[in-house]
């Protein structure tokens, strides 16, 4: 009776209420729309920036991440990464070694990080294999031959074809000296990739440094980041010894989360500041609705019906126009996900930008239930406030006063 | 014994506006025997729906005492109030006093829901009734489609299913052309007759005046005349 009672209510103005229901479905749609493709570029921020270089883990021994010391290595790296490449959702693995050398061209010298890399792995593992601008890739692990970021190339004046100078010390401490020619160029649009970067083959650099078969990076991407956890748990309880430590993105990349989280808070302001318009503006309604019944909540107050029950009426009736509202945003909303999931978003002009780079340039957003239900249980929450005062008011109501007012 | 449906003993009411003092009643000494048809009249402000509000526990008086059946109710609280006159009042105002989005039949029936009736009972009861105040086949009908008239009928209807011990009526008449008024007051005055309903209306009209048993006149907030017709 009383929801009966609601519903009809709802009707008496039905473009009002239509009105209102519409402001809650757009607020709702465009919420869910917002918030699933934020959540999407972020995953896609996430692979991006790590598939270029970093991986989503690395396997490297203890405080090499804070001081790369070239003694500090991972001895029989070839075993461990078997191992782990046999792990259940693991998708690839490569080794690396690294080195501090100066380069020298005929003209000019820089201190840069040299690389030794699996060249058949390291083409799953890392998109700078793609993004060679001139020349080509690392042929293969025992060449004698190196690829250079495109901005130390500049600064070096040097192209493809020329030969540098590689001067660092070896694993044993001797004097590590080689001259490679440059077989490519690369470009990666990470300023601290272009300028720093040379990657060799691995053989070639283990030789140069007499490393013999170490290394110092073991690097792997997981065929699902939601799952990198576990997997990374297996890893440390079965696979590691003490001689050895295996480290998330997060770790590896702590700006990139800083990033993302700033990019959150920031577009949380302004998904509150839409809620908070969408709310006063059904507070409006809302009180708009009681106000203007004053005298038909008196007679029923007469009647002998407690201020609860009217207020109880209230509240229902606030909440079939927000449910209402919110199942049309959901329907139209989820609609527009789903086209997007399937099609991919591009956000206007970054295509080009993502070609260059190679990325896909195209945005899935992300089809999860915390990502659609998010927005509409923050409306519903703010709404359901909105309609508590007008109720607070029916309580302050009394019958004779309510009964004038006409 | 049987107890008096209306008892006002030294009833005051006074209106505070700002500095000013507005004594609406004054000393008001009332008894209202059970099955009584009694007709409120006077000049306007004399007091009249001052008097009906106090009685309905809808207003709280200024001092004096009003029982209902035996029951002390000028220093109730609200939600006890609101239980007095669910059970024991029907009401019958001016104008506007149906719920718009119910039909007639769902307006009637909507006292019976607030008691917690069954819905089938409900629903026997109010057409019943619907019936017998002469608006039968026009169950379905929300109070935007009826005549002023009409409504009132609904009105009535709804005051008296429950079976209170007291309606009041404040100027049930007001807004309804003399002819509609007549036979209004005979659906009243036959309540009465048959039911024993006790009823207390106020009014200005002369005609609706000759239909009551007992007439009281109100004059600046005091009973000027009280006599049997
Ligand atoms: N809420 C109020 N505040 C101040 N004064 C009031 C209030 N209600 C009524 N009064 C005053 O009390 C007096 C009695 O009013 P009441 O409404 O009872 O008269 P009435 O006999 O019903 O008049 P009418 O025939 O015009 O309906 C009037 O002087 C009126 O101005
Ligand atoms: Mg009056």
């Amino acid at each position: 009776m009383i929801l009966r009672l609601a519903w009809r209510n709802l009707w008496r103005h039905s473009r009002r209420s239509w009105l209102t229901i519409g402001a809650i479905a757009f607020a709702t749609l465009l919420l869910i729309f917002m918030i699933t493709l934020q959540l999407g570029s972020y995953d896609m921020m996430i692979n991006n920036n790590l598939q270029l270089f970093t991986g989503h883990f690395q396997v490297q021994a203890p405080g090499y991440l804070k001081k790369p010391q070239m003694r500090n290595t991972l001895a029989q790296p070839q075993q461990l990464a078997a191992q782990i490449r046999a792990i259940n959702g693991v998708e690839d693995i490569g080794i690396r070694a690294k080195g501090f050398a100066l380069i020298a061209s005929e003209q000019r010298t820089y201190g840069a990080e040299v690389v030794g890399v699996e060249t058949a792995n390291e083409t799953k593992l890392s998109t700078i294999p793609s993004l060679i601008k001139t020349g080509r890739f690392l042929s293969d692990d025992n060449a004698q031959e190196l690829i250079i970021g495109e901005v130390l190339a500049r600064n070096l004046k040097v192209t493809v074809g020329d030969e540098l100078t590689l001067l660092g010390s070896g694993h044993d401490g001797s004097i590590a000296a080689a001259v490679l020619p440059i077989v490519g160029i690369f470009k990666s649009g990470e300023p601290g990739l272009d300028r720093n970067l040379i990657e060799m083959p691995l053989k070639s650099f283990q030789e140069i440094f007499s490393m013999h078969d170490k290394a110092h990076i073991i690097v792997g991407i997981v065929e699902n980041l939601d799952n990198l956890e576990t997997i990374l748990t297996q890893i440390r309880s079965t696979l590691l010894t003490d001689k050895q430590v295996v480290l998330d993105w997060d770790t590896l990349v702590p700006g990139l989360m800083q990033l993302i989280e700033a990019d959150f808070i920031n577009s949380w302001f302004l998904y509150i500041c839409l809620v908070l318009i969408v709310t006063f503006s059904i507070l409006n309604t809302f009180l708009m609705a009681v106000l203007e019944r004053t005298r038909e909540f008196g007679v029923m107050l007469a009647l002998g019906a407690k201020p609860f029950l009217i207020a109880k009426l209230v509240i229902l009736e606030s909440l079939l126009l927000t449910l209402l509202g919110l199942a049309i945003g959901m329907i139209i909303g989820i609609s527009i996900v789903l086209y997007f999931y399937i099609h991919g978003f591009s956000y206007p002009g970054m295509e080009e930008l993502g070609a260059e780079f190679g990325i896909t340039g195209k945005v899935t957003p992300e089809l999860s239930l915390l990502a659609i239900s998010l927005g509409p249980l923050v409306i519903l929450a703010f709404t359901m406030l909105a309609s508590i005062y007008p109720a607070l008011r029916i309580r302050l109501l009394k019958p004779v006063d309510a009964m004038k007012s006409v | 014994m049987q107890k008096n449906p209306v008892i006002c003993r030294k009833l005051s009411k006074t209106f505070q506006q700002g500095e000013v003092k507005i004594p609406a009643l004054v000393d008001v000494d009332l008894e209202i025997p059970k099955g009584d048809f009694v007709c409120l009249s006077g000049p306007s402000g004399s007091g009249k729906t001052t008097l009906l509000n106090l009685i309905s526990g809808l207003d709280n008086p200024t001092s004096g005492e009003i029982e209902l059946d035996g029951q002390r109710i000028d220093q109730m609280n609200q939600s006890s109030l609101a239980e007095i006159r669910l059970y024991k009042i029907g009401f019958v105002f001016q104008s506007y006093n149906l719920i718009p989005v119910l039909t007639a039949q769902e307006n009637v029936e909507f006292v019976m829901q607030l008691q917690g009736i069954d819905s089938k009972v409900r629903a026997k009861k109010a057409r019943h009734i619907l019936k017998e105040v002469g608006l039968e086949g026009l169950e379905k009908r929300r109070p935007g489609d009826l005549s002023g008239g009409q409504q009132q009928r609904v009105a009535i209807a709804r005051a008296i299913v429950s079976k209170p011990s007291l309606i009041l009526a404040d100027e049930p008449t007001a807004n309804l052309d003399s002819h509609t008024a007549e036979s209004l007051m005979e659906l009243l005055q036959s309540m009465n007759s048959e039911h024993g309903i006790t009823l207390l209306f106020s009014t200005h009209d002369q005609l609706v005046m000759s239909y009551s048993k007992r007439l009281i006149k109100l004059h600046d907030g005091r009973i000027a005349s009280d006599e049997k017709l």
